[in-house]
């Protein structure tokens, strides 16, 4: 489930509250989105995958809430990270045209 | 409220007008809204998340039946699945459905979709990554003029005596009302894997199938319904094609004998249905397959690398999730080429829709979904348009109505406002358990149809309230009628095909090579569709 917006990484452009299929998301008073209906989250990671500051954390337990700290998620190298191996963001090359695709396609069909 | 002030309240909200309105924006929806509005329609699209973003597609990506046009390799890809589907697949829909895919995914190639090539420097077309893909369709989908609406699900169709003439919904954002009126309309709202939190799948909750029973179109196939797909127990991931790598364990270490991810799957389910917890490891993966593995499905590894766990060397607890529908084949009755349904001005595409036509009763996902999601999307889309101009002068005098079977009004829906919830949980007690389901007998299906009847009296016995609360009333309703026309078939189906197992009869019979129609709200009928010979491949 979805369970934290870094308030310090941020940049309050909305992409969030427009791009998640259940809308778990509220506009903030002061731009940052509110969680505000995180049992509706289907742990789909596209909020993540939209968000250009990394600011978002996906915990992949569908069913419960994990209850996680930025400090933690920080020490670990946990926050964000999706769009970088998904090749999102400038200067990336989208991992859909990645030369594994073709040959992971190659060696898997008997 | 009167009939009237509900009227008023609806007419409160957004209007809008056009020549096709497409419910739905995963892969059909889009291919359906992109080829309308390329045959002069105008064209809205409404969905109920967001256009890019939402549906089985978008957070995974999906294998395509993508085949060659040489002879051969096309009659193996019509034989590959037409016996593991009880023979119920037809030739000229494979053939149509082969060749619309070929044709959409070299225009992919063209739009700019970032196909890998091959060793000889050509594109590779037989996938694709769905948050790509996706974001590439809401492009081109803007592009071609289209209006969106996201965050708006369809609630209700409406109709007159010359058919379906559009929709209502809510806007989940802001609350406000929708109403689009269109000469046709395309229900491309994918399958039904009931709340199981299954990779992307929570916004697909049987909607278009009540949407189109309400106006009177029929279903086929809901027999074939139960997709349950392997994912860790602390994960939502449903990525059942890498366990073909995986040995299944107990706790103590030692193996579950005969469980795999193919035709193993039922071993798995009669284990976690006797209380004990299995496990799995990828250590079938050959050392040089592995990062090929972690870049052909990047979100396949992200819970594990988030739990600090490597699939490749250590065990992780499994279970199975329901996908229901979107595997399945089931779905709306498709009459004819234009993916027309039953009902005059209606149209179906994708998961929505029946795949039986293609792929009979078993589809478990690879390959043909995707490849019928973006053709029937595009056959609909042309059908469609060229349904709306037929209309000519009448599109503007139509008396539309609601055809809504539950009542959603503007006042209160006073205490009533938990029933949802507990109808929901109340269904997926039913269609969740693997010896319900998966495993079926005629003694669990009427037991369970009797309690499915019982929920569908209790929500036909209430209203509620425009809004939020709406949606979800509308999908406990959904769920409730989808889980009836399953088990209704299921039982109707005194055979083991496709993906339909019954524990009483566990072999096929050539005596019911036929199809199952279905279709009714407070009753439920099923009836044998026999199969049109000449069609059928051999
Ligand atoms: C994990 C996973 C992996 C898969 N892998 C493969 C594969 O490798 N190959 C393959 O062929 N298939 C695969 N499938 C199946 C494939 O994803 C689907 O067949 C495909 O997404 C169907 O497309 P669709 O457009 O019909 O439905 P979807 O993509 O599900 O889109 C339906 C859309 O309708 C919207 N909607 C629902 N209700 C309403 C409403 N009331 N009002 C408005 N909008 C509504 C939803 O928000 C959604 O955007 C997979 C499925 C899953 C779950
Ligand atoms: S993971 Fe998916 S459902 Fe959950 S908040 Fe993010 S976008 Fe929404
Ligand atoms: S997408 Fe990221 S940066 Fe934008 S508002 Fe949401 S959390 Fe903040």
């Amino acid at each position: 489930m979805i369970e934290l917006i870094s308030e310090s990484r941020c940049v309050q452009c909305s992409r969030c509250v427009d791009v998640c299929p259940t809308n778990v998301f509220d506009k903030g008073e002061d731009g940052i989105p509110v969680i505000a209906r995180q049992s509706d989250c289907q742990t789909c990671f596209m909020c993540e995958l939209y968000c250009p500051a990394d600011a978002m954390y996906v915990s992949p337990d569908a069913e419960a809430a994990a209850g996680v700290t930025e400090e933690s998620l920080e020490a670990q190298g946990l926050l964000g990270g999706y769009r970088e191996k998904v090749g999102w963001g400038p200067g990336r090359k989208p991992v859909s045209a990645h030369e594994y695709m073709y040959q992971l396609a190659a060696r898997s069909i008997p | 409220m009167t009939i009237q002030e509900a009227e008023q309240t609806w007419a409160g909200g957004l209007r809008l007008e056009g020549d096709v309105l497409v419910i739905g924006g995963g892969p059909a929806g889009t291919w359906a809204a992109l080829t309308a509005a390329s045959h002069g329609a105008r064209v809205v699209l409404a969905d109920k998340g967001y256009c890019g973003t939402s549906g089985a597609t978008a957070p995974s990506g999906t294998g395509v039946w993508y085949v060659e046009p040489d002879r051969e390799a096309r009659e193996e890809a019509r034989q590959s699945r037409f016996g593991l589907g009880g023979r119920l697949a037809e030739e000229d829909w494979m053939n149509r459905v082969l060749d619309r895919t070929y044709e959409n995914m070299n225009r992919l190639s063209g739009f700019g979709y970032p196909f890998p090539k091959d060793e000889a420097g050509r594109p590779y077309r037989r996938g694709l990554q769905g948050p790509e893909y996706m974001r590439l369709m809401r492009r081109l989908v803007q592009k071609a003029g289209v209006t969106i609406l996201d965050h708006s699900p369809a609630l209700e169709l409406l109709g007159d005596a010359h058919g379906v003439g559009g929709a209502r919904g809510v806007r989940t954002q802001t609350g406000e009302a929708w109403e689009v009126r269109a000469g046709a309309v395309i229900i491309a709202t994918g399958g039904c894997a009931f709340l199981s939190k299954a990779l992307g799948t929570n916004v697909l909750t049987g909607d278009g199938y009540l949407l189109a029973a309400e106006a009177g179109a029929d279903l086929s196939g809901m027999e074939f319904s139960n997709a349950y797909g392997i994912s860790p127990v602390f994960s939502s991931v449903t990525k059942t094609a890498y366990y073909r790598y995986a040995t299944f364990y107990y706790e103590d270490g030692t193996e579950v004998e005969g469980a795999g991810s193919a035709r193993g799957r039922s071993v798995i389910a009669r284990q976690l249905l006797a209380g004990r917890q299995v496990y799995a490891r990828l250590d079938k993966a050959p050392e040089d397959v592995k990062p090929l593995l972690r870049v052909g499905q990047t979100n396949f590894f992200l819970p594990f690398d988030r739990a600090g766990i490597d699939p490749f060397t250590d065990l992780f607890p499994v279970t199975l999730r329901l996908e229901g529908t979107v595997r399945g084949t089931g779905g709306i009755r498709i009459a004819d080429e234009s993916c027309r349904t039953a009902v005059p001005g209606l149209y179906a595409a994708g998961d929505a829709a029946t795949r039986e036509l293609i792929c009979g009763g078993f589809t478990g996902g690879g390959s043909h979904n995707a490849a019928w999601a973006m053709s029937s999307g595009s056959f609909a889309g042309e059908g469609a348009a060229a349904y709306a101009h037929s209309l000519g002068p009448l599109a503007g005098r139509r008396e539309l109505k609601g055809l809504s079977s539950t009542t959603v009004t503007a006042a209160s829906a006073g205490d009533r406002s938990d029933r949802p919830k507990e109808h929901i949980r109340a269904v997926q007690e039913e269609v969740m358990p693997y010896d319900r389901n998966l495993f079926r007998t005629e003694a669990g299906l009427r037991a369970s149809v009797g309690r499915l009847d019982g929920i569908w009296r209790d929500i036909r016995s209430g209203a509620s309230s425009l809004g939020a609360h709406a949606v979800q009333a509308r999908e406990a309703a959904a769920m409730t009628a989808t889980a009836r026309w399953m088990y209704r078939s299921g039982l109707a189906r005194t055979e083991t095909r496709g993906m339909h197992k019954r524990e009483d009869y566990p072999e096929q019979d050539s005596g019911q090579h036929y199809r199952l129609r279905s279709g009714g709200l407070d009753e439920v009928w099923v009836q044998p569709e026999p199969l049109r010979k000449e069609v059928a491949a051999q």
